[in-house]
């Protein structure tokens, strides 16, 4: 008896002895699982890169290792994520001081708050010390837009865009309509009822509706801007509520509503260029970066049928909108020289003109420097879109945006960290209401007292 | 884990010296042990340290501002009007897929249960849509087949109008106009095959002896499978409801990719509602409280399904 | 009963109806009405069967298409096909993420299963006091909204230093998959016959090798339905995935939407790396239908 239970305690003893040690060799072991390509192969000196899942982006990862691993020696690993998840990761890494990643992606809105905070490493100074970077290539909006609260330069622009109105050439040609070279916001609600009108196969406009600060309110905040309203004013007072403000919401669900593609509630960036590069609207305002995949034939079916113009206005001049995807070092990485060294390859000049060569022009990252243009197989490339491209980002101007002063700087944001959440709040019920549920009216009415509750913290 | 399976020992030793129960039950223990330290060190470590955030009042977009704020994050949390609405849609998302799913599960069950030309065929063709990866699975509904411009949906509509002669078919925008059923739709396509994986199993186990004993007194094929299947299949059909419950209340792949929680928060579920509370207003104590608060609202809620309602728990005979 | 269902399957086709009697009638309807009946059956079986299936097919048969191709409306069934999309993903460097996954799954799986029978036994065939409770407490720890742990969760690996390590998402779902599994186990081991049990303790056999050659044998049906189901969860599982991991040990659903690109058409795109993904599971579900038919019913009874 006692003999049979010592030997029944002895192999309960090993079968979990076998286990904790598999556990601990587990444990010992690492995460490396060999491989290579984007998931990497995990030795602690190289750069781990956490990106976005644009295009561009992707061009970085394919002609990293040939280009920049083979001169430099330095291994970099890629992580590519959609925007919302990449905002998720980067966030939960660097405010938690992860640090998982040496660079990120991030974009105008957060730099300047994560470099108040101290999460990211100041770029400017070197990069300005750098002869062969040329520093004062970059456009000025850019940097602004990347500055922290000391003057530093907390990112370095990988590209930018603003925003402009495509339309399709070949439509408004049958149908004998013509578009003015600087459109105003109503001369474009009758362009797309006449379109609308005319064509049952398309829609008259398309405009995005899906929820979100950098979805829905990325062209409805420029829209607001030149219709007079602000979501601020300087000295802090909640203005969501105000009639600048409703008439423009108003005007934007009802023209999306009443000439907008099917489906506007749940239509992003992504959604939109769908829907117009399968040439099912007939005109569209967002990113001047959907000028890229639209001429790109093997993607689009409107290629060379697209024309471009300023961004519709109202009461200001231009309503543009700026935004710079950059390339940020936080403040918990291992290796702030190697990422520094990555950051500056991946901006400069000479990457440009890596992608102009390897991959052809029209996939240059593009609107961050002067000198892109000054190229001239860019200029060919970029010839329907380049130059007012260029414009449209000289034109934005992200201090002063609208027709009264800001409190911050951003044209087509505010930014403080609680606009993440007062602008997806507030964006998800005017989709509602672009979906046919709940008036703009209720929704500017929270959105008002969210806001309200905000700028209490500010004042 | 080696210490826990020492003292084990340690107890078994010693009490070999007293009392044999004490050492029985240590003995009959001993098995469960690790895994179910596994479960706690897991599982209830992270609750505990929930408990603790949700006491913070700590915004990770002001570092250093984190401070101790006692029941306030839970006073948000009940006075939080999105929060109940999230609650009333978990419930009635759960509920919707949970039945919808049983009753297409017990209808294939029953249809694979008789024999017919290719039924090996059609079983396995049917457990595909669970075995689709979740986030793969509410892409395709989200993009290639809802999307009122080039959907399955849509497409469909659209050719059968043309085959009529209709210029166009209707451009109906499912997400906008049925955003709940859409999401329980293609929630109940993932999870009918399970249910009917279940009832079949069920259907199959039943004895034929007894259901040829009541065709050859006369009763109705209705008759026979109202008072003799569904009754014989009340554990599958509770399994299958407890398991498939436990999986959708959890749904967020879903939620978060076909209508990220909208138009306004009408598809907005506890867990997509608290992904909203930690990654847009980073507030992680509040994000924490409301976690506790849905902890302890799914196990008074289950408690009472479980205990009062199922067969499944039951205690039988202790051997 | 066990025999009976393998029986079933194993001679899953019907046999030509060359009589009229089917050659082993089961309970319901005869002779010619199951002629009659019989292809109706057949015919609103398959209806429901195709609906259901129609979106995977779809998705399998645009993952072959160009981009251009796959989304117009209305569909193209039988536009050229090409394997554009799957060279890309590959040249985007898949593979990592296949065996990451493989490693989270399987790995983990083994580990569900090594700890789970013995716990099952625990609750089972020789039962410690409070057993109900004990399935309680673990059936209660599923119902965790996970989201809830995730930063609980996070903040403890990156304080072991286990951040982007595949071991961590082992471990992780070794204890998200255990609760199902020594629910679905303990079931099946209340199956095995006490009289055998009885007999091998008599015999003095050890806790082990009572595990491995008596209740290993009876019980291996729903051992494999368990890890069946094991192995699915922790192969698709995502929000955890995402967030525990970086560079190194990222698994397949987090390069799924990571390979979705922003801008420009990505549907063939998004079908080819939906379809690659989730083939390991279905070839898994497929070849072992059985099995998960045999343990899940086994399942419900006890």
């Amino acid at each position: 008896m006692s003999r049979q239970n010592l030997r029944r305690a002895l192999s309960v003893v090993s079968v979990l002895g076998a286990v904790s040690v598999l556990l601990a060799s587990c444990a010992g072991a690492g995460g490396s699982s060999g491989g290579d390509g984007s998931a990497g192969d995990g030795d602690s000196g190289a750069v781990n890169v956490l990106m976005v899942g644009n295009p561009q982006m992707e061009d970085l990862a394919q002609l990293t290792e040939d280009n920049f691993t083979a001169d430099t020696g330095i291994d970099v690993n890629f992580t590519i994520l959609p925007t919302s998840e990449l905002r998720d990761r980067v966030t939960q890494d660097v405010a938690t001081q992860g640090g998982q990643y040496d660079v990120v992606t991030v974009g105008g809105y957060e730099v300047p708050i994560w470099a108040e905070n101290g999460w990211l490493a100041e770029l400017g100074d070197a990069a300005s010390g750098d002869q062969s970077y040329d520093y004062g290539d970059l456009l000025d909006p850019m940097v602004t837009s990347l500055g922290g609260p000391d003057g530093g330069v907390y990112a370095l622009p990988f590209y930018g865009e603003s925003s402009f109105l495509m339309y399709r050439t070949d439509v408004f040609e049958d149908e004998g309509l013509t578009m003015p070279e600087r459109p105003t916001w109503p001369e474009i609600a009758d362009l797309a009822a006449e379109v609308d009108e005319a064509r049952s196969d398309m829609a008259g406009i398309c405009l995005r509706g899906l929820p979100g600060w950098g979805e829905l309110f990325a062209p409805l905040t420029t829209v607001v801007n030149t219709f007079g309203g602000t979501w601020f004013t300087e000295d802090w007072d909640a203005e969501v509520d105000a009639p600048e403000f409703r008439e423009a919401v108003e005007f934007y669900v009802e023209l999306v509503r009443e000439h907008g593609q099917a489906g506007a509630a749940q239509s992003g960036f992504t959604e939109c260029l769908n829907t117009f590069g399968q040439g099912n609207a007939a005109m569209w305002y967002d990113a001047t970066s959907a000028s890229g995949p639209l001429e790109d034939p093997a993607a689009s079916k409107v290629a060379g049928d697209v024309g471009y113009v300023h961004a519709p206005v109202v009461q200001t001049d231009a309503s543009g909108w700026l935004w710079v995807w950059a390339l940020a070092v936080p403040e918990t990485t291992q290796q702030p020289e190697a990422a520094q060294e990555f950051a500056h390859w991946a901006t400069s000049k000479e990457y440009e003109e890596l992608v102009g060569e390897e991959l052809g022009w029209s996939r240059v990252p593009a609107g961050k420097r002067q000198s892109t243009y000054d190229i001239p197989e860019y200029a060919e490339a970029a010839e329907a879109f380049g130059q007012i491209t260029l414009q449209a980002i000289e034109e934005a101007d992200p201090v002063d945006p609208g027709v009264q002063p800001r409190p911050t700087v951003g044209v087509q944001y505010v930014t403080i960290p609680e606009f993440a959440d007062l602008g997806t709040k507030v964006s998800q019920e005017i989709s509602a209401a672009i979906a046919g549920q709940g008036s703009v009216e209720d929704a500017l009415e929270n959105g008002q007292e969210l806001a309200e509750t905000i700028a209490e913290n500010y004042r | 884990m080696v210490t826990m399976a020492e003292s084990a020992a340690e107890v078994d030793a010693r009490s070999r010296m007293t009392k044999g129960g004490r050492r029985q039950r240590w003995l009959r223990r001993a098995p469960l042990l690790p895994a179910l330290v596994l479960v706690i060190v897991v599982t209830q470590l992270p609750f505990l340290t929930t408990l603790v955030i949700s006491s913070f009042q700590w915004n990770v977009l002001s570092p250093g501002q984190r401070s101790f704020s006692g029941l306030t994050n839970y006073v948000t949390v009940f006075t939080d009007e999105r929060l109940r609405s999230a609650a009333v849609n978990t419930v009635t998302l759960t509920a919707s897929v949970v039945i919808l799913s049983l009753l297409l599960g017990l209808l294939l069950a029953v249809l694979l249960d008789r024999k017919f030309v290719g039924r090996g065929l059609a079983r396995t063709l049917l457990i595909a849509p669970f075995l689709v990866m979740p986030m793969a699975a509410a892409l395709l509904w989200k993009h290639a087949i809802y999307n009122p411009e080039y959907g399955l949906i849509n497409g469909t509509l659209n050719a059968v109008w043309q085959l009529f002669g209709a210029d166009r078919g209707p451009v109906i925008s499912w997400v906008d106009s049925f955003p709940m059923p859409a999401l329980v739709a293609s929630l109940v396509w993932q999870w009918t095959p399970f249910m009917m994986l279940i009832l079949l199993a069920g259907l199959q186990s039943q004895s034929n002896d007894v259901l040829e004993a009541a065709r050859v007194d006369g009763a109705s094929g209705v008759a026979t499978f109202r008072f003799l299947t569904l009754p014989h299949l009340r554990r599958y059909l509770e399994l299958a409801a407890l398991l498939g419950a436990i999986y959708v209340v959890q749904a967020f792949d879903h939620v978060f990719t076909i209508t990220q929680g909208g138009p306004g928060a009408a598809t907005t579920n506890l867990p997509y509602e608290i992904y909203l509370t930690m990654f847009r207003e980073y507030e992680y104590g509040e994000a924490a409280a409301a976690g506790v608060v849905a902890v302890v609202g799914t196990i008074i809620v289950s408690i009472f399904a479980l205990r009062v309602v199922s067969s499944l728990f039951h205690e039988e005979v202790t051997r | 009963m066990t025999g009976t269902v393998s029986a079933e399957f194993v001679d899953r086709r019907p046999a030509p109806h060359k009589t009229g009697v089917p050659p082993r009638p089961r309970h319901r309807g005869v002779t010619s009405d199951v002629h009659r009946g019989g292809i109706r059956w057949a015919l609103v079986a398959w209806t429901m069967t195709l609906l259901f299936f129609a979106p995977v097919a779809w998705m399998a048969l645009t993952s072959f298409h160009r981009e251009v191709d796959a989304a117009t409306n209305p569909p193209s069934l039988f536009a050229e096909l090409t394997f554009e999309q799957y060279g890309q993903l590959f040249d985007r460097g898949v593979t990592p993420f296949l065996i990451n996954s493989a490693m989270a799954s399987c790995v983990s799986t083994l580990l569900v299963v090594m700890l789970a029978v013995p716990a099952a036994y625990a609750l089972s065939i020789k039962p410690v006091k409070r057993w109900t409770d004990v399935m309680f407490f673990l059936l209660s720890t599923k119902m965790l909204p996970l989201i809830a742990a995730l930063l609980p969760v996070y903040l403890v690996v990156q304080r072991l230093n286990m951040l982007d390590n595949v071991w961590t998402l082992v471990v992780f779902y070794t204890a998200m998959n255990m609760p199902i599994a020594i629910w679905m186990l303990r079931s099946f081991l209340a199956e095995v016959p006490r009289e055998v049990l009885e007999a091998a303790q008599v015999d003095g056999a050890n806790l082990l090798h009572v595990l491995w050659h008596v209740v290993r044998p009876i019980a291996m049906p729903g051992i494999a339905a368990t890890a069946l189901i094991c192995i699915i969860f922790s192969w698709n599982e995502f929000l955890f995935a995402l967030n525990l991991t970086a560079t190194r040990a990222s698994t397949a659903p987090v390069f799924l939407v990571g390979f979705i690109t922003n801008e420009g058409l990505f549907l063939a795109r998004l079908c080819a790396a939906a379809t690659l993904l989730s083939l390991p599971v279905l070839i898994i579900g497929f070849a072992a239908q059985n099995q998960l038919v045999r343990g899940l019913s086994l399942g419900a009874i006890k």
